[in-house]
This record gives structure tokens, sequence and C-alpha cells, in this order.
């Protein structure tokens, strides 16, 4: 297959939509069909997951899913009560996006032949990327950012040309609390 | 003490104060089957899956214990999960032991394999693949806890073949880990204070009663509410018999084919009491012209359901034997003068009753007749027992209840086949009450052989096939929506011959053709205690059930029978 066929168009979108981006952090008992569960609840209503993020917490009895689901707020409560009926489901936070720290991890493999390949290098230092691996022809590369940033830097790698890409889904946590209260914004961006 | 996984399995069951199992053997369940000969558990061998599972359902249903289901992998896995999906939409507890291929062959299309976790996920309140046999007795126990506590459900343990042939140290938990399973019991102090305090400041309550009133076993307390309030009860579907039908405040059922005093109580509303019940689409017709003035109060032992269809006022979270002593508490001594709103209501109990056109002498029985006789002529605690069709709502609403777990129906499934079964289970959990199956012809042609089971186990249920030759409610739509195109309704009242059909199956079979041998029948089917009775009532064919609020419509555009009416027609 030819490098070219495998392009992705530059500035592609990443981002559930506006207003109906929700993250939710669940705890769960580390057992086997514990995450088919906890999928099959939101597949029965036909509802996307959009990203999603296992792995085992500090103590190996549980597991932490990070899901970011793209769904009205009303289902969504509706979903979460289900999700708390699973025996093996401990918590569920939602997360709001402007009250999170968000990352999410990238490899990505471009092409970087002769003069492009100092400029990719250059681009990557920009966004703190480490080179993965390397051949005569290509370049893997691992970002690990807030996800807008990643978009970008997606967006940017698209001129060189990628070859393949993965993300891993977001992973969040609530910010930690401030001693002064920040003043929250209302009302449309114009 | 080394056991078998299978012994393990059985001892479990035993530890658990199981008496009796319904199921049906086969290859990966074989090692199962050998220690039931040594256990004091009685085994009922079922003809089909499904019947088992619905055992288990009226098993649990009359006794409020768990009713337990042991079937093979694949093609018996798969018949029982219709049953399992029934008991999971009407919380019912249940506990089904599925056997399974090896461990080594899942995944592998072995013989009889299906992925029986992943098909009863979502039917199931949970369900464990068990993979080594030292879990045995930790899972039995952890199933039977999740299956009777919170909301009650059905849960499934998969058992491979080798994992029940493979050994353990048998031990038995003092205590269960489940972190995330802690269900509510005790209700929100101040939610329940503001609950009385609107119960106070209404003037047309309604309660309204639910199934989960008779799982958790609150008829006591539903009652002591309701007569210290003097706010009139309507009783759902499954609910019937939480309170007595003859008591001054029921008005019997409400929704689609409710009572008309019950659908217009919770239509005028001013609040709605709702226990343990869930704003079913059948109840409230469109959800958006439902109680219209009515706030709510909503206590559910599940807060899945507080707020899913109608938002309450003031929901509580807590089981109904817990919450409704604490809210009669909180009441005044005096309660609020109801009288004017108990005489609206009142009027209208008595402008359209329940009723039918008796029949014309000479002209078919009236299905609802049969119901009213065979009421008037068995003991009052008699265990009644309904398929799916119109001859289980004449059953709900022709039928005198006077207590709980006398009436078992598939309410939220609505599964045809359900009733004989059903019976069966019933009768099993309570051998001394007299347990009756109001059947139709449809249903009763879907699960009808376990009768032979009934006979085989000596365990005498009565049947009673309101048959009127057709899928009756299908055929009732297609008349009252469909411009009268009869599609594929007709059965054939002759076909099968239902008379010689139950007497194949080992019961006394009789048919009654005229009104006048309605008693009759009845009356020596009772006597019978040593086999099951089928008595084939040939009943009119073009009776409709009425009240009835067509699906999707207001229940202020309930219809009420030509006779009430009087158009005429
Ligand atoms: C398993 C199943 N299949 C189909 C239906 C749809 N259905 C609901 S009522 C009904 C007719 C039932 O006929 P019958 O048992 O003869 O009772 P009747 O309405 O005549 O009293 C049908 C087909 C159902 N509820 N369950």
């Amino acid at each position: 297959m030819s490098a070219s066929s495998n392009l992705v168009p530059i500035g592609a979108i990443r981002q559930p939509v506006h207003g109906r981006h929700h993250i939710l952090s669940v705890l769960v008992e580390n057992k086997a069909g514990v995450l088919a569960r906890v999928a099959l609840l939101f597949s029965r209503r036909g509802f996307n997951i959009y990203s999603l993020a296992v792995a085992p917490t500090d103590d190996e009895r549980f597991s932490r899913i990070t899901m970011v689901v793209d769904v009205e707020t009303a289902p969504l409560e509706q979903i979460t009560k289900q999700l708390h009926k699973l025996i093996n489901v401990l918590k569920i936070t939602e997360l709001d996006p402007s009250d999170a720290v968000e990352v999410e991890s990238m490899l990505v493999t471009i092409v970087a032949e002769g003069g492009s390949r100092s400029r990719a290098l250059e681009l990557a230092e920009l966004f703190r990327g480490q080179v993965l691996d390397v051949n005569a022809e290509r370049l893997t590369l691992m970002f690990a950012l807030a996800p807008s940033a990643l978009d970008d830097v997606e967006a940017l790698l698209g001129e060189f040309g990628i070859v393949e890409v993965q993300r891993s889904g977001r992973i969040a946590l609530a910010r930690l609390p401030k001693p002064v209260r920040r003043v929250a914004r209302r009302g449309k961006v114009s | 003490m080394r056991l078998t996984g299978a012994q393990a399995l059985v001892r479990a069951l035993e530890m658990e104060g199981v008496d009796v199992v319904f199921g049906l053997p086969g290859g990966a369940i074989l090692p199962v089957y050998d220690p039931l000969l040594d256990s004091p558990i009685r085994h009922v061998l079922v003809r089909h899956e499904q019947g088992a599972g619905h055992m288990a359902e009226g098993y649990a249903q009359a006794s409020g214990r768990p009713g337990v289901a042991i079937v093979t992998s694949g093609p018996a896995a798969t018949n029982i999960v219709t049953a399992v999906a029934d008991a999971a939409i009407d919380s019912v507890p249940m506990v089904v032991i599925t056997g399974q291929v090896p461990t080594g062959a899942i995944g592998s299309d072995a013989f009889q394999e299906v992925d029986t976790t992943g098909i009863t996920m979502s039917v199931t309140k949970h369900n464990w693949l068990v993979t080594d046999p030292a879990d045995i007795p930790r899972v039995v126990a952890e199933a039977f806890h999740v299956a009777t506590t919170g909301r009650p459900g059905p849960v499934l343990i998969d058992l491979p073949k080798d994992v029940s042939t493979g050994e353990l140290e048998w031990y038995w938990p003092r205590r269960l880990d489940l972190p995330g399973y802690q269900p509510v019991t005790k209700g929100h102090p101040k939610m329940i204070e503001q609950a009385a305090a609107l119960i106070t400041a209404a003037r047309r309550p309604v309660i309204y009663a639910g199934g989960g009133l008779v799982r958790a076993g609150a008829e006591r307390e539903l009652r002591a509410l309701a007569e210290r309030t003097g706010i009139p009860v309507v009783t759902t579907l499954l609910a019937r018999g939480i309170i007595p039908d003859d008591h001054p405040l029921a008005l019997g059922m409400p929704g689609m084919h409710g009572t008309y005093a019950a659908v217009m109580a919770m239509q005028r509303a001013d609040l709605l009491i709702t226990l343990g019940a869930r704003f079913d689409d059948r109840v409230t017709g469109r959800v958006s012209a439902f109680a219209p003035e009515a706030k709510v109060i909503h206590v559910d032992v599940d807060p899945a359901e507080l707020g899913k269809v109608r938002r309450a006022d003031v929901p509580i979270v807590g089981d109904l034997r817990n919450v409704l002593p604490e809210l009669l508490r909180r009441l005044p001594a005096e309660p609020a003068d109801l009288g004017a709103w108990r005489a609206t209501i009142a009027e209208w109990q008595q402008r359209y009753p329940l009723s039918y056109v008796p029949s014309e002498p000479g002209s078919a029985t009236k299905p609802q007749f049969v119901v009213e006789r065979l009421r008037a002529l068995t003991p009052d605690d008699t265990i009644l027992v309904a398929g799916v069709g119109q001859h289980q709502m004449w059953a709900s609403q022709f039928w005198t209840f006077r207590a709980p777990r006398q009436w078992i129906n598939s309410g939220g499934l609505g599964t045809m086949g359900f009733a004989v079964p059903a019976a069966v289970g019933a009768k099993a959990a309570r051998p001394r009450q007299m347990v009756w199956a109001i059947d139709g012809d449809g249903s009763f042609q879907m699960t009808a052989q376990e009768i032979v089971t009934a006979s085989a186990e000596r365990i005498p249920i009565k049947v009673a096939i309101l048959n009127n030759g057709y899928l009756g409610m299908v055929r009732q739509w297609q008349e009252m929506f469909y411009d009268e195109r009869y599609s594929e309704v007709y059965l054939s009242p002759d076909l099968p011959d239902y008379v010689r059909w139950a007497e194949a199956m080992g019961a006394v079979g009789m048919r009654v053709d005229a009104p006048e041998e309605v008693d009759a029948a009845i009356e020596k089917a009772n006597e019978v205690d040593d086999r099951p009775v089928v008595i084939d009532f040939r009943v009119d064919t073009f009776e409709k059930v009425y009240p009835m609020v067509p699906a999707g419509a207001s229940n202020d555009d309930i219809v009420l029978p030509p006779h009430l009416v009087g158009d005429g027609r």
C-alpha cells in the first residue's frame, strides 16, 4: 500500500460535538467482563462511546475507566444510574470538561525523508514529542497532550504524510481545588 | 473436606435453603445431576427449559423466596432466556444455573456452546462465568444475595463442565465482598419529611401502588398509610391484591385496561404517591398528558427508576418497608379532609364500573363470567396465574383479589406461555393452596407440554382456557385500529382438541360450551386433587377488553364499553 493512500486529511476533527461531550470516570472491579457490561449500557441505546481508556488503579483490585461519551445530558443521567446498578461498578464521577485536566497520547508514523525530516523533528520538539522509532523514510513519534493540542499536532503532521496514527483515548482527573474561587464565565462566545 | 465443583454447587444450594429446583439435564450439566440424586432438594423435570424458568418465577412469586432453575448449555441456555428476561423486567428473584462447555473449549464453537453470559448480560441483574471450582461456594452465596436484595431480579451462574468435575476444599463464605453493591434501604429523612408535607397539603391525592410493594412484602405498611390518611389506592397489574379489592379505598387497576375510576383519579390527582411503581407506558398512556396537575412522590429501592419517566418532586430511594413506617410517623394524627375528592371518585366508580353485557340465553359464554364464577367457587386464598392477552386483563379486572402473592402474571414482558409453567412453580411452592391458571388458547399452546410435567410430578394445577379461537388481544387491535382487517389471528377453537390433548398429557380434560355448564365444571375441577385439570371454556369470540386507552393516546381519551356510553354499538 502506498503511503499516500493512508493520508489523513489535514485538520481531522477529533473533538466530540460541543455541549454533548461528557467525561465519565468509572471506578470498577478489575474482573473479566466488566468492560463489556459498561459498554453494553451505551450500545443498547445506540449511543457512541467517543473514547475509552482503561487501566488498573494503584490498588490492583480496581480499574479506572475513563470514557468520553457523546450523549445529551438527560439520557446520560439515566445511563449513569444504570451504570451504578452494575454489581462491579464502585463509583462514577462525571468530570466537567472545564473543571478537569485531560490528557491523551498519540503514536504517529509520518513520512520524513531528506529536508522534511528536520522540520518534523522541530515540530515534535515544539510539542514535547519523542522519537520512538526511525528508519530512512519514516519517523514514529509519541505525544501526550491535552486533546485539543493533540488535534493541532495531528493536523500539522498531516503535511508530512501520516502513515499510521494511533490515539489512546483520553484520561482525565478533576482539577484540584484552588484557594481563590474562579469566576465562571457564562454566555455565548461571540 | 474435598468436594467436586458439582457437589459443592448442590451443597451451596442446600445452604441457601433451596427445597425445589426446576430443570432438565444435558451434557455440560451432567456432573451436577449426579450429586442431586443424593440431595434432599426436589428436582422437577420440565419438558422445555423455558418452562423451568417460568416455574422458578412462579415459585418465587408465590413464596417470596428465589426460584432456582438448572439447565444445560447451548440450546437449553437460549431456551431459558425468555424466562430470565421476564423475571428481570418484573423484578422476580431467580437463580439460573447453566452448564457450559469446558473452559478450554470456550470460544471454539464447541458442541452446544453459546456465550451464555454474553447473551444474558442485559437481562440479568448480574451473571457469573465460574472458571475455578474454588469459586463455587462464594459465587452461589453472592448470586442469592444479589437476586434477593435491593431490587430483586434474576441472576445466572454459568458453570463449565471441567469446573463442576474439578475439586475444591469446601467452605461457606462468612461475609461477601461486593464493594460495588450496596443497595440503599433507609430513605433520606429530609425527603421523607418533604413527602409528609406534600401529603398533608394534598386535596386530591392518589396512592399509585406498584409491584415493588409486593416484592418488598409491604402490604401492611401500605394499608396503614392508606387507612391513616384516607387516600385511595390504585394497584398496577403487578400489585393486584396488595390491598384487597373490596377495601373501600381500593380503586382497582390503572392504565390501558384499568378501571375508569383508577385512570381518572390519577389524571385529576394533585399528588401521586408512587410506591414501587415505574410509570410504565401501559399505565401512563401518553406521558406528556399523564396526571398533568399532580406533584409526585416516588419511593423505590432502585434509584434508576426515579426521574426515569416522570420527574419526581420528592424522590426517595429506599426499601418500602423502612420508608413507609417513617413516613407514617411524620404524618399528623388528624388526616386532611378528602371528602370532596372521595365523593368525586365514588361517583366515577358508580357511573362507570367494570362491567360487561351478560350473554343472552342460548348464546356463547362471556369470558368475564367465567372469571367471576371461578372467583366465587374457589377458596379465598386461591393463587391465580394468567397468560398474556385479553384473558389476562379480564382475570385482573374481574377476579376479586384479597392478598398479595395470589396473583402471578407476566407484566413487563407480556410473555405468552407464562401461565402453565408459572402455575406449576406456584403450586410446587404452595402445595396446600389451590392454583388456577386462566390462559388463552394461543398462550396455552406455547407451553402446554408442561402439563406433562405437572402430571408426572403430581403437581395438580388447574387451567381454565378462555378459548375464543383467536389471538384475541391482537384481534381486538385489528378490529379497533386496523379497520377490522384480521391478519393471521384466527386459531380455530377445535384444533387442537383441548380435552383429548389434556387427557393425553395425564390431566383431566373438560369442555364447557354454555354458561349453564360453567359452575359444574369448576366444581368438578376443584374436587380433583391428584392430577392437573384443563377446562376448555368456549367463550364469546367477539368480546373486547374495556375500558381501553389506545396505545399512545392520553388517558383522558379512555374508551368505555359501548353499553356504558349508550351509543348503541
Ligand atoms: C411470546 C409472545 N408472542 C406474541 C405476543 C403478542 N401477543 C400479545 S397478546 C396475543 C394474543 C394472545 O392470544 P391468546 O393467548 O389466545 O389470548 P386472548 O387474547 O385470546 O385472550 C399476542 C399474539 C406475546 N405477547 N408474546
